[in-house]
């Protein structure tokens, strides 16, 4: 069994490795490039917790070969913040007690954050519907929700106020 | 968990990867999305010695309309079907169906070629095929073949593709005047294979009764199925709950539930009769509408 040599653009930085075909993307994540903050919750691509984006979509990292990204920009939850700044649904995640053990956090945000840049403003049972494959094992859907509600409204005003700043330059 | 151990390779075109699959006869396996691959890999219920990744190939993930049909790849995924407007507004069934596969994560990689492909029992698409009366086009190096999907799904995770052919593409024909469609599933929770999966196609003649049928379940027997007989047993009835009660009887009659974690044999045979019926319901409702 050949390994193969492999370069994946993990949150804006070109990273390579030699990985046997079978490992999984989430352990190319955690084991080669030290990222552990994808979790690995039930590896059955049921919870979650192993959600990263990737070339701009969603996926569970459990269920997809280091070897299928190999080319592709990945984007994990260390990708999130920004010159020392808290991406804003991590400051919600934060500000609304979003999480309780926290296990499902990555994911929960990187699923949210995918749901809003495909839908800035849903309804509250479309943020329900988006986060239906992340499981939170604590039950804190209540305050995730609330979370995501936060990050999206503050995601639109920053929006709004960069378009204003366009509009005025 | 870790699967066994395979080589795997990317090809850049389908002639290349037609190539690989005849010299790897047996051996190679075609993979796509791998939400329906890999889970198999990691319980080793399928062991490759070779994966050949088409997530290169240019030119199988369109959705086109023919004046004849309408032409899906391979490679198009759950979602890019879901928020196809023409094709879901023709076929409410495909959009019914696409939206309840899995959840975003799986529709964002998840394609309507693996899922078929790989003819899961319990999967939404089979059926959605099979009442649309469908057609799955297959290739190899000899050439290509237009497979009906009645006939298509002969076994548990067993089809009419050969070891050397790769599906590259979905036709369901036009919706004739007076038609609509649903699928209703019912599931355990969120995103679950379906306990039991109903598509339903119907159209109404100028006459107000059922001028053709097609209906399909999934999840209750070795594969997904034809209900032929609910289908005679409708078709020049006037739409009504008795109408849809005969047909569920029938379909019934052709299910074969096996009881699992889903529940038991004869809770699963009164649902096959329930969810036959609110998705008949549903679709003429949605006739009557147009």
């Amino acid at each position: 069994m050949t390994t193969q040599h492999i370069t994946v653009t993990v949150n804006g930085q070109a990273r390579e490795a030699d990985v046997e075909p079978r490992l999984l993307l989430v352990h190319l994540l955690r084991d080669e490039f030290g990222l552990t903050g994808t979790h690995t919750g039930c590896d059955t691509s049921n919870c979650g917790a192993c959600t990263v984006h990737v070339d701009g979509r969603s996926a569970k990292s459990c269920t997809m070969l280091a070897v299928q990204a190999n080319g592709a920009e990945v984007r994990t939850i260390e990708g999130m913040e920004q010159g020392g700044k808290l991406h804003p649904l991590q400051q919600a995640f934060w500000d609304q007690h979003g999480l309780q053990c926290g296990f499902c956090t990555p994911g929960m945000i990187m699923q949210s954050a995918h749901l809003l840049e495909q839908n800035p403003d849903p309804t509250e049972d479309e943020i329900r519907e988006g986060i239906a494959g992340n499981l939170c094992r604590c039950t804190g859907y209540v305050n995730i929700v609330k979370a995501i509600q936060q990050g999206a409204a503050e995601l639109r005003s920053a929006e709004t106020a960069t378009e204003a700043g366009a509009a005025s330059a | 968990m870790i699967p066994g151990q395979f080589d795997y390779v990317r090809p850049g075109s389908l002639d290349e990867a037609l190539r690989i699959l005849k010299d790897r006869e047996g051996e190679a396996k075609i993979l796509s999305g791998g939400y329906s691959l890999l889970p198999l890999l990691k319980l080793r219920l399928a062991q490759p010695a070779l994966l050949v990744d088409i997530q290169g190939l240019a030119g199988l993930d369109g959705i086109i309309r023919t004046d004849d049909d309408w032409r899906i790849g391979a490679r198009a995924t759950h979602r890019s079907i879901l928020e196809h407007d023409g094709l879901g507004t023709e076929h409410p069934v495909i959009r019914d169906a696409a939206g309840g596969i899995g959840d975003q994560q799986v529709r964002n990689w998840g394609t309507i070629g693996g899922s078929i492909a790989h003819a899961d029992p319990s999967s939404d698409w089979p059926a959605v095929l099979l009442a649309l009366r469908g057609t799955v086009v297959v290739r190899s190096l000899e050439g290509e073949r237009a497979l009906p999907a009645r006939g298509f799904f002969v076994d548990t995770f067993q089809t009419g593709i050969d070891a050397s052919e790769v599906l590259t593409e979905v036709r369901v024909p036009h919706a004739a005047p007076g038609t609509a469609s649903a699928y209703v599933k019912l599931e355990r929770r969120a995103g679950d294979f379906a306990t039991v999966g109903v598509a339903a196609v119907l159209q109404l003649g100028a006459d107000g009764r059922i001028a053709s049928a097609g209906i399909a379940l999934t999840a209750v027997n070795d594969a997904p199925f034809a209900a032929t007989d609910a289908e005679a047993a409708i078709v020049g009835q006037a739409p009504g709950d008795d109408t849809w009660v005969a047909a569920a009887a029938a379909a019934a009659g052709q299910a074969r539930p096996v009881g699992d974690s889903h529940g038991p044999a004869d809770y699963k045979a009164a649902m096959v009769r329930e969810i036959t019926v609110r998705a008949l319901r549903k679709a003429a409702s949605r006739a009557l509408d147009a």
